[in-house]
């Protein structure tokens, strides 16, 4: 069984965002899992705008790429910059250390966005 | 169409392998991390299952003149227990694929008999272009279509010798590119020098029914590791060596043996499907050459995209990519013009539109 926190909200396309401060995105431990070994990760920089269901970056393993989608709109506020030396984080601690982006927006009143229990039943 | 199955799918998928597609059949692609199992190969040994690769069986009085006129290599070089690498060409000297001809171990003064290795899913075709230019030719030679009598297991790493040691009771007594006979866990095997890794390393061809009690001799979580295709592709990459299908197709990426790096396995001097085309591409020159590249900036090259001069013109493209377990680095091979082909020239591989900065080097990549 993969680890689906509660503290956070997901996207189908499987990125997760929490909803305290700060607001953090990544990817979920089935994704990273579905990849196999991450080898590079391409993300946006600080000050840019993402917007809700739109790709934001890029990650890929050695068999395959996908995009980001970000599960929210924004501004870039940080970037996980720790991933472009060792993007083996993302494997080893997708909900911790391999995060990606730090957001400045509003989490709540995203409407589309999936609680755990319903991620969960997603990836069932 | 339904896929066709190696005959230990379902003990891969006990051990939590997960599987792709390939030449129509049903391959394990990894068996946790591709990272994990291409660090054992060049490190200790891994397994891989290859048992897709196709098997094609030639005897007869004329199985040696057969052999001759279809590959591009000289079969009449192979003492009994050798093997070599050919090209199969079209009569435009295009590659349709590439194999591994044996000449099987027999007893002295006994008829050549041969055993060539087409790669995954071209069993059918290899066999029909067999058996209708023999009947075209006269020549009596028996052709039969064995790949799904042989599994196929590829032990490789620095640690293989050991391994095959311990499986067949004594130290193999065979070098590169030889094969002999031999008994693992009871099952007669064909055991060879070769691989695709570029790591010594042995491949054992034995029937179907005995491929469990085989493949288990081998396997060992520390010391043998099993792998998948997606290793076996990132360690063939950092090689250079061509995958058929991706690196050339007889439609997709025409390409003759010289563009593609594997003019040692032309000989001119014999006959064959192809040869006077060769002959013309051997004496004119090729427009363009196989080539590695090392990636000097952050990305990925994948098959299919775009190579770009420092004018930023295209120039050509990329047929396989992948990061580089061993070196931590993106690395890529594809085809060039001839001008453009010379190590240590600057190209761009427009990576999902960003061009990334490369330079051509000679492969393989790592130091074998």
């Amino acid at each position: 069984m993969f680890e689906v926190p509660d503290d956070r909200r997901y996207l189908e396309s499987h990125e997760w965002i929490t909803t305290d401060a700060p607001t953090r995105v990544g990817i979920t431990e089935f994704a990273q899992d579905e990849l196999g070994d991450v080898v590079f990760v391409e993300l946006p920089e600080v000050g840019d705008s993402v917007t809700a269901g739109e790709s934001f970056g890029v990650v890929e393993s050695i068999k395959a790429v996908s995009d980001l989608y970000a599960p929210v709109s924004g501004e870039v506020v940080s970037v996980n910059e720790e991933l472009f030396d060792r993007p083996e984080l993302v494997n080893e601690d997708p909900f911790g250390d391999g995060w990606m982006l730090e957001l400045d927006a509003e989490v709540d009143g995203a409407d589309d966005l999936l609680s755990a229990e319903e991620y969960r039943e997603q990836i069932e | 169409m339904a896929l066709r199955k190696p005959p230990l799918r379902d003990v891969h998928a006990d051990r939590g392998a997960t599987f792709t597609e390939f030449g129509g059949w049903e391959m394990p692609v990894e068996f946790g991390s591709i990272r994990r199992e291409h660090t054992a190969v060049r490190e200790r040994a891994g397994i891989f299952d290859v048992s897709h690769m196709s098997e094609i069986e030639v005897t007869g009085p004329d199985a040696t003149a057969l052999m001759q006129r279809l590959t591009t290599n000289d079969v009449t070089a192979l003492d009994p227990g050798d093997s070599q690498y050919a090209a199969i060409t079209d009569a435009e000297g295009v590659i349709i694929d590439d194999t591994i001809v044996y000449r099987l171990p027999s007893a002295d003064g006994a008829e050549p008999t041969y055993l060539f290795v087409p790669n995954a899913g071209h069993d059918g075709e290899m066999s029909e272009r067999w058996t209708t230019h023999r009947d075209d030719w006269g020549l009596d030679a028996r052709v039969e279509n064995t790949t799904e009598e042989w599994a196929m297991f590829a032990v490789q790493g620095p640690d293989s010798p050991g391994l095959v040691t311990d499986a067949i009771g004594a130290v193999p007594d065979i070098v590169r590119s030889e094969a002999t006979e031999a008994t693992i866990a009871e099952t007669r095997c064909l055991v060879s020098r070769t691989g695709y890794t570029g790591e010594d390393g042995f491949e054992v061809l034995c029937p179907w029914s005995g491929a469990e009690a085989v493949w288990n001799a081998f396997v060992d979580d520390d010391a043998c590791q099993p792998c998948g295709l997606g290793a076996r592709d990132t360690l063939r990459i950092e090689m250079g060596f061509l995958l058929s299908g991706q690196d050339f197709h007889p439609t997709e990426e025409p390409r003759n043996p010289y563009e593609a790096g594997i003019g040692f396995a032309v000989k001119l001097d014999t006959e064959f499907v192809g040869r006077d085309a060769l002959e013309r591409v051997e004496a004119e020159g090729v427009d363009e050459r196989f080539v590695g590249i090392e990636l000097l900036d952050r990305g990925v090259a994948r098959h299919g995209y775009d190579l770009t001069n420092e004018a930023g013109d295209r120039v050509g493209h990329v047929t396989s990519g992948t990061m580089s377990p061993t070196l931590s680095k993106p690395v890529a091979l594809g085809y060039l013009p001839v001008d453009d082909a010379d190590p240590g020239t600057r190209v761009n591989v427009v990576v999902r539109g960003e061009p990334k900065r490369g330079k051509v080097v000679v492969p393989p990549f790592i130091d074998q």
